[in-house]
């Protein structure tokens, strides 16, 4: 199905789908094996490089004993992780509580496969293309993943029989399905300018300038609801660290809980590599550098670089946002995700729709456009003033305010004395306490 | 694998089907009947959701292998990832214990069920073995080869000469939304209290009580959820008690929610600071009381 659907255009390049339907079986497989080990070591750097990012964020050194910069701790942990006991609470049942991890760590290494990474190159003596599969419909792959992605945190949630499991699911499954429409709807504008839904086809439609110049709207959208749908801070409210128990997997120990943990970085992996793909030219080399020998480095290995660098760059942002900003509460949250993304994504659809049917319309001079698109502007300008500004409560002030502005104690105040006995008391008990803190100086001294 | 495998073969003929896609319709198959009995037979009503779940991705990828990739994700997507999800949200809240009503409401549902099952029995035969002898497959080959392949034409189709029926499945979509949110409104459109209103319509006697209703766990032997709090004389604290839990959790706690609530006697709450010798309260004895107290009230 994928040779036929794209042997249609011809090209003088070879597409990668093309590039990829003569694959043999084990190359496929070596492929699949390949990328499987590649992901686990960047879910196991990138455990790792949170920590010591968010670390530095923080003015504190982070994991720096395991290994050269602390960079083992994120084994050491997973072998604790795993040695621990694994728990299954009387309640839970059975079957579903077990499948929940599984169902939740599969579907981001799927995802995974059709990822573009780079075009031609020759592998073992074979022709294929940096890429495991492209189909078709690469971005419905990843959707579709995603969403059944959603059913770990549900059915973790439910089999666990407790309260905080069920509530803590069905708010983070919630977040999950509200952010992937605003998601699926920023990718609306990438679709219409790739007129593709292959991977592979869109990252190789920005050759003439990546969607995210082209798409601000959409790429700022995108960006804000891939930290949604993996439920990351600052919208991590499922399992938010300082307010709740655990969320969803409050009641998981051991494999089943690092299996958990490992869909979550996985996932946050996958999304920073669909934002690269449809955005940020996949593995195009940037600007400057494209410029040297005729686009040399965005040929053979060399996209493998660009694309992870690009990947990493996004991945570095989501540590930035969870250490640089404050978590919204749920209901702004939903609202925001509601009420602001998804009507301006709409809006956005409906002007990317209306600049580009003007752009192919024949008969239309680039002066009738321009004036179009200002009218356009005007009336939403003009528009604009007409909404109603923020009201501005102007309520009598709760507090009674003295002179300055600020509350203050008034001036005649008295300190009320305690009363005698109570302060006889104090006086007996703080006599021997200089005692004590006469020697304990001492004692500093001698450890110091 | 299957796929590219089907992929190179799928050119050759339209209407032999080859190993690969034999091999994938003998898993995927039995895999969907599976799911479909299960769906039926399963006590529990989530047991049953997942059933279904899992049937309607193994069509999904039977669609995927039979060239049309593009409604195979869909289905995924929509089937098994939205309106499957809204089910299993629903079936969670409601509370996985709450059984079937046996009650008919409607009068002479069973008699119209069974002439209705019948009849779409009777139809889907029909038109099986009507496929299977008299129309010649016409095969996805070519349209998936023409005009930008299965998604173009799939879109083209649709915004062309289906366009009247999707917008009336997408009319009929808005209808049901915008009538599931006029059932759900509650209609508060009075302007909202602050903090400061309602702390003091709290103590106006507007509320049931000033403050907010007990925490579970305080003074209660545990601080699980689902254990209540118990008052200063050691009697159960009403409202602590959650109705959710209550629900899901009731037979299984019966026996510490007797024991709590002082209906069966427990271990002396001064035994611990007791002599030596009265401390400990022979643990099997107080179970089986419990157990036997939670029997009679059931």
């Amino acid at each position: 199905m994928t040779t036929t659907a794209v042997l249609a255009q011809a090209q003088q390049r070879l597409s990668n789908a093309e590039l990829l339907a003569d694959d043999p079986l084990w190359l496929t497989l070596i492929k699949v094996v390949v990328l499987f080990i590649v992901v686990m070591l960047t879910l196991a750097l990138l455990v790792w490089a949170e920590r010591r990012v968010l670390g530095r964020l923080q003015n504190r050194p982070g994991p720096n004993r395991a290994g050269p910069f602390g960079m083992l701790q994120s084994i050491a942990d997973a072998l604790k992780l795993s040695l621990k006991e694994d728990i299954r609470p009387a309640r839970a049942d059975k079957w579903v509580y077990i499948m929940a991890p599984i169902i939740g760590g599969i579907p981001p290494f799927l995802a995974m496969a059709v990822m573009p990474f780079g075009g031609e190159v020759t592998m073992f003596g074979v022709q294929t293309a940096l890429q495991v599969v492209d189909l078709p419909v690469g971005v419905l792959v990843v959707l579709a993943c995603s969403s059944v992605g959603v059913y770990s945190i549900v059915l973790a949630g439910w089999s666990s029989g407790s309260p905080y499991p069920l509530l803590g699911a069905l708010r983070s499954a919630a977040q999950v399905i509200s952010y992937e429409i605003a998601m699926g709807l920023s990718i609306v504008g990438v679709v219409l300018f790739a007129g593709s839904l292959s991977t592979a086809d869109i990252a190789a439609a920005q050759s003439g300038g990546w969607f995210a110049w082209i798409l601000p709207i959409s790429f700022v959208i995108y960006l804000i609801s891939m930290v949604g749908e993996t439920n990351r801070a600052p919208f991590d409210l499922p399992e938010a660290e300082s307010e709740l128990v655990g969320g969803f997997h409050t009641e998981y120990t051991s494999l089943k809980f690092l299996m958990f943990f490992l869909a979550e970085y996985a996932n946050m992996v996958v999304v920073s590599a669909f934002a690269t793909t449809l955005f940020l030219g996949g593995g195009a080399v940037p600007w400057p550098l494209s410029a040297i020998a005729d686009n040399a480095l965005s040929s053979g290995y060399w996209p493998l670089l660009w694309f992870g660098l690009k990947t990493a760059l996004l991945i570095f942002g989501f540590i930035w946002a969870r250490a640089a900003l404050p978590r919204l509460r749920y209901d702004q949250f939903m609202k925001f995700g509601w009420k602001v993304l998804v009507p301006l994504n709409l809006v956005w659809i409906v002007a990317v729709t209306a600049l580009r049917v003007l752009r192919n319309a024949e008969g239309v001079t680039s002066g009738q456009r321009i004036v179009i698109i200002g009218v356009a502007v005007a009336v939403l300008v003009l528009g604009s003033l007409l909404l109603p500004g923020r009201q501005v409560a102007d309520e009598e002030p709760q507090v009674p305010l003295a002179g300055s502005g600020y509350p203050l104690p008034p001036l005649d105040l008295t300190v009320p004395t305690p009363p005698r006995q109570r302060r006889t008391v104090r006086a007996r008990a703080e006599q021997p306490r200089e005692a004590v803190t006469a020697s304990g100086k001492e004692a500093g001294d001698g450890n110091a | 694998m299957t796929g590219l495998v089907l992929a190179q073969a799928a050119t050759g003929a339209a209407d032999t089907v080859t190993t690969g896609e034999a091999v994938a319709f003998w898993i995927l198959g039995p895999l969907a009947l599976a799911g479909g009995l299960g769906m039926l037979f399963a006590r529990n009503a989530v047991h049953s959701a997942l059933w279904l779940a899992m049937s309607m991705l193994s069509l999904g990828v039977l669609y995927m292998v039979q060239q049309a990739p593009f409604l195979g994700f869909v289905q995924i997507i929509v089937y098994t990832g939205a309106v499957m999800m809204l089910f299993l949200f629903v079936l969670m809240l409601v509370g996985r214990d709450s059984s079937d009503s046996v009650v008919e409401v409607l009068r002479g549902q069973r008699l119209a069920a069974s002439v209705f099952g019948l009849g779409f029995g009777v139809l889907v035969v029909a038109a099986v073995a009507r496929s299977l002898t008299q129309v010649t497959p016409a095969g996805l080959n070519q349209v998936n080869t023409t005009g930008g392949g299965n998604v173009s034409n799939i879109g083209r189709s649709l915004f062309t000469d289906y366009l009247f029926p999707f917008e009336l499945t997408s009319a009929l979509l808005i209808t049901a939304a915008l009538g599931a949110m006029v059932l759900a409104f509650t209609g508060h459109d009075r302007k909202r209290r602050t903090q400061r209103e309602t702390v003091v319509a709290r103590f106006r006697g507007e509320h049931a009580r000033p403050s907010p209703l007990p925490g579970p766990g305080v003074f209660a032997t545990a601080n699980s959820v689902a254990t209540p709090a118990l008052l200063q004389d050691g009697s159960v604290a009403p409202e602590s008690l959650s109705e959710i839990i209550e629900a899901t959790a009731a037979e299984q706690l019966a026996e510490d929610l007797a024991e709590v609530s002082g209906r069966v006697a427990g271990p002396d709450p001064r035994a611990l600071r007791g002599p030596a010798g009265t401390a400990t309260a022979p643990p099997g004895a107080s179970a089986t009381a419990g157990a036997s107290a939670a029997e009679g009230e059931s």
